[in-house]
C-alpha cells in the first residue's frame, strides 16, 4: 500500500494530491469505457443514420435518404404503431398488477421473504430462456393452455397464438408482463415499506375507508417512485428486443414487429447498417421524453420529503 | 441526494407493521390477500415449472395428452440433458456464458469502485455532473447501440470473439454499478475518512483501508447484479458472435437448438433450465443483496 511515490515528477503529484488531478486518475478507467463503447458509438449511430452504410463497407453521406425512406415505409410506420401499443399496454398492466401484488406484499404474511424471493424469480431468469418456455406454452398444437381450456369445453379447437396478428399482440404482452410485474412489485414494496403505518392508522380513527386511506396516504406518498419505476419500465419496454424475437421475430405479417426488433432485422440480417440505424435514433425522441418524466418525478420526490438539498 | 439513508433509517423505525390488521376478519382475508397471492405465484411460477417437467419428459410422453397427463411425468429421463451435455455444444457455452460475465463484472466494479469514489468523496470540479452523465448513461439502452457497436467492434478486428463481448458488456454495468456504489459510499460517514487523514493516510489508503471494507455489501449486490445482467445479456452477443464455439447461452440455446420445424422441445426446455440454474443458485443465495441493488437503483 505504498502508493505516495517520490514525487519525481510534478505531473504526478499533481495526479496524487490535488482534488481534481485525483478525480481525474480515479475517473479514468470507467471514462475511457463509457466514451469509447458508449458516447462515441452514440454519435456514430446518429451519423450511420445519415449514411448508406452495409456490413463491412462504410457508407457515404446521403443526408435525410434513410428517414424519408422510412417515412414511406409502412412497415416502419407499424412496427412505431405497435411499439406503442406494446409499451403502453404492457406498461399500465404491469404498473396494475405490481401495485397489487406490492400491497398484498406489505401485509403481514407468513414466510414474506420466502414469498418475495420467488416472486422475483422470473426478473432473474434470462428472458430469452423464460421466452423459450413461453414459447412452448404458446405453441400451435400442444399449447398447455388450449388443452386445459378444451379440457374444460371453453374451446373447441386449439388457440393459435403466434399465428394469428391480434393474438400474437397479445401473447407477447402477456408474456413481457409477466416478466415485468416482479421488478414493478419489489421496488413499490420497498417504497411501500416507507410509509409510516401511524400516518393509515391516525387516518382510520378519523373514519377513513381502506379506499380513501389508499388514495389519500398510499398513492400520495408513494408517487415519487412510482414515477422513477414506471419510467425504467416504460424504457425496458420501449425498447424490448428479446421478448419478441423469441416469440415472433415480428411476425405474422410484421404485426409484432417493435421499433428496436425492426431496427436488427433490417441492419444485421439485412445487412442495412445505415437504415437499421436509422430506426433506432428515431427511437431517442421517446427515450428522451421517458427520462424527462424521470427527471420530474426525482424533482418532484424532494419538496415531498421535505428534503433540501 | 441524501434521502436515500433517511429513508432507510425510517423503514427501520417502522417496525409496527401489524397495526391495523387485526380488524381484518380471517374469511375477508383469504380474499383479499391469500387468494391472490396464491394466482399471482402460480402464474408466475408456472412457466419454470413446465420448463423443467418438459426438461426431464421422454419424448414420446411429451405431446401424447391422451394417454399421458401433461402435467406430471412418468419414467423421468435425462436422455434431453445428456444430448445437450454430450452431442451439442451447449458445455462450451456455459462455459463462454460463464467467462464473460466474470470478466465483464469485474472490469467493470473495479471501474465503478474508483469513479464512484472520485464521484462521491473526492469531490472533484464537475463532480456532480458527472454522477448526472453516469445516470443518463445507465439509461441508454443496448438496443440502440449494437448497430454502432457492431461497426466498431468489426473495425477494432474483435469480431466474433468473447473479448466483443467482455468490453462491451460494461456498458451497461459501469453506470449500474458506478450508481449503485455511489449510494453506498454516501451512507459512509465523512469522519471516518477525516479522521484517516489527519491521522495521515494517503487517498489510496483510505480508499481500501477505510471505505472497501465497509462497502462490502455495496459490492456483492453491485456485482451480484452485474453478474446477472451480463448472464441475460442477449442482444450485442446475438449480433457479435457468429461461430458457434463462441456463443453465449442464450443465444446458442435459440439459435443451434432450434432446427427445422420439428421443435426439440425435451432438448430446448432443459438448456433453458440449464441455462437459469447458475443465476438462479447465485441469486438463491444473495436474495437480499439483489433486491436491495434493484430497489436501490430505482430510489436513489
Amino acid at each position: 500500500m505504498q502508493a505516495r511515490p517520490a514525487r519525481s515528477s510534478s505531473i504526478l503529484g499533481w495526479l496524487l494530491e490535488s482534488r481534481n488531478g485525483l478525480g481525474l486518475l480515479f475517473m479514468l478507467p470507467a471514462a475511457v469505457f463509457l466514451l469509447c463503447f458508449l458516447t462515441y458509438p452514440l454519435g456514430l449511430g446518429v451519423w450511420l443514420g445519415f449514411t448508406d452504410a452495409r456490413i463491412g463497407r462504410e457508407g457515404i453521406f446521403i443526408g435525410l435518404e434513410n428517414y424519408i425512406w422510412l417515412f414511406d415505409d409502412p412497415v416502419f410506420w407499424l412496427s412505431v404503431f405497435n411499439t406503442m401499443l406494446y409499451t403502453v399496454v404492457a406498461s399500465v398492466l404491469k404498473f396494475a398488477l405490481g401495485l397489487w401484488l406490492a400491497l398484498i406484499l406489505n401485509q403481514h404474511l407468513p414466510f414474506k421473504t420466502f414469498f418475495r424471493a420467488i416472486i422475483l424469480l422470473p426478473w432473474v431468469v434470462p428472458t430469452v430462456l423464460s421466452a423459450l418456455a413461453f414459447w412452448w406454452i404458446y405453441d400451435s398444437q400442444f399449447s398447455i393452455i388450449s388443452y386445459v381450456l378444451m379440457n374444460l369445453g371453453v374451446i373447441n379447437e386449439p388457440i393459435n397464438f403466434l399465428g394469428d396478428p391480434t393474438n400474437a399482440r397479445a401473447s407477447v404482452i402477456a408474456a413481457n408482463v409477466w416478466r415485468g410485474i416482479p421488478f414493478v412489485a419489489i421496488s413499490l414494496l420497498a417504497g411501500l415499506q416507507t410509509i409510516p403505518q401511524s400516518l393509515n392508522e391516525a387516518a382510520a380513527l378519523d373514519g377513513a375507508t381502506s379506499w380513501q386511506r389508499f388514495t389519500k396516504i398510499t398513492l400520495p406518498l408513494l408517487t415519487p417512485i412510482i414515477a422513477v419505476v414506471m419510467t425504467f419500465s416504460v424504457l425496458f419496454t420501449f425498447t424490448d428486443f428479446q421478448l419478441i424475437y423469441v416469440l415472433t421475430r415480428g411476425g405474422p405479417v410484421n404485426a409484432t414487429h417493435l421499433m428496436a426488433t425492426l431496427s436488427f432485422q433490417r441492419a444485421i440480417p439485412g445487412g442495412q447498417l445505415g437504415e437499421g440505424a436509422a430506426i433506432a435514433v428515431a427511437m431517442i425522441p421517446f427515450l428522451l421524453a421517458a427520462i424527462l418524466f424521470s427527471f420530474f418525478g426525482l424533482q418532484r420526490r424532494k419538496w415531498q420529503q421535505g428534503g433540501g438539498d | 441526494m441524501s434521502e436515500s439513508t433517511q429513508t432507510t433509517q425510517r423503514a427501520a423505525i417502522n417496525d409496527d407493521m401489524e397495526g391495523m390488521e387485526q380488524f381484518n376478519t380471517l374469511p375477508r382475508r383469504i380474499m383479499t390477500v391469500y387468494l391472490p397471492l396464491a394466482v399471482f405465484i402460480f402464474v408466475l411460477l408456472f412457466p419454470f415449472y413446465w420448463m423443467a417437467i418438459t426438461a426431464i419428459k421422454p419424448d414420446y410422453q411429451l405431446t401424447n395428452y391422451e394417454n399421458y397427463s401433461p402435467f406430471w411425468v412418468i419414467e423421468p429421463t435425462l436422455e434431453h440433458v445428456k444430448f445437450l451435455l454430450f452431442e451439442t455444444s451447449y458445455p462450451g457455452w456455459l462455459w463462454n456464458t460463464m467467462l464473460v460475465a466474470f470478466a465483464s463484472t469485474f472490469i467493470s466494479l473495479a471501474a465503478s469502485v474508483f469513479a464512484a469514489y472520485a464521484i462521491e468523496r473526492v469531490r472533484f470540479t464537475g463532480a456532480r455532473v458527472t454522477g448526472l452523465m453516469i445516470f443518463l448513461a445507465y439509461l441508454v439502452p443496448p438496443s440502440i447501440l449494437f448497430i454502432p457497436l457492431a461497426f466498431i467492434v468489426f473495425k477494432v478486428g474483435i469480431f466474433d470473439s468473447r473479448l466483443a463481448l467482455i468490453l462491451t458488456y460494461p456498458t451497461f454495468l459501469i453506470p449500474f454499478c458506478t450508481w449503485l456504489l455511489m449510494g453506498y459510499f454516501r451512507s459512509i460517514p465523512f469522519e471516518l475518512e477525516e479522521s484517516a487523514l489527519v491521522d495521515g493516510a494517503t487517498r489510496w489508503q483510505i480508499l481500501t483501508k477505510v471505505i472497501l471494507p465497509l462497502a462490502v455489501p455495496g459490492l456483492i449486490s453491485a456485482g451480484i447484479f452485474a453478474f446477472t445482467l451480463s448472464w441475460n445479456e442477449f442482444i450485442y452477443a446475438l449480433t457479435f458472435i457468429s461461430s458457434s464455439e463462441n456463443k453465449t447461452v442464450p443465444v446458442g440455446v435459440l439459435t443451434e437448438l432450434v432446427r427445422g420445424d420439428i421443435y426439440e422441445w425435451g432438448a430446448l426446455m432443459s438448456g433453458a433450465l440449464l441455462g437459469s440454474l447458475p443465476v438462479v443458485i447465485l441469486y438463491s443465495f444473495f436474495v437480499d443483496y439483489y433486491v436491495s441493488s434493484m430497489t436501490g437503483a430505482v430510489k436513489e
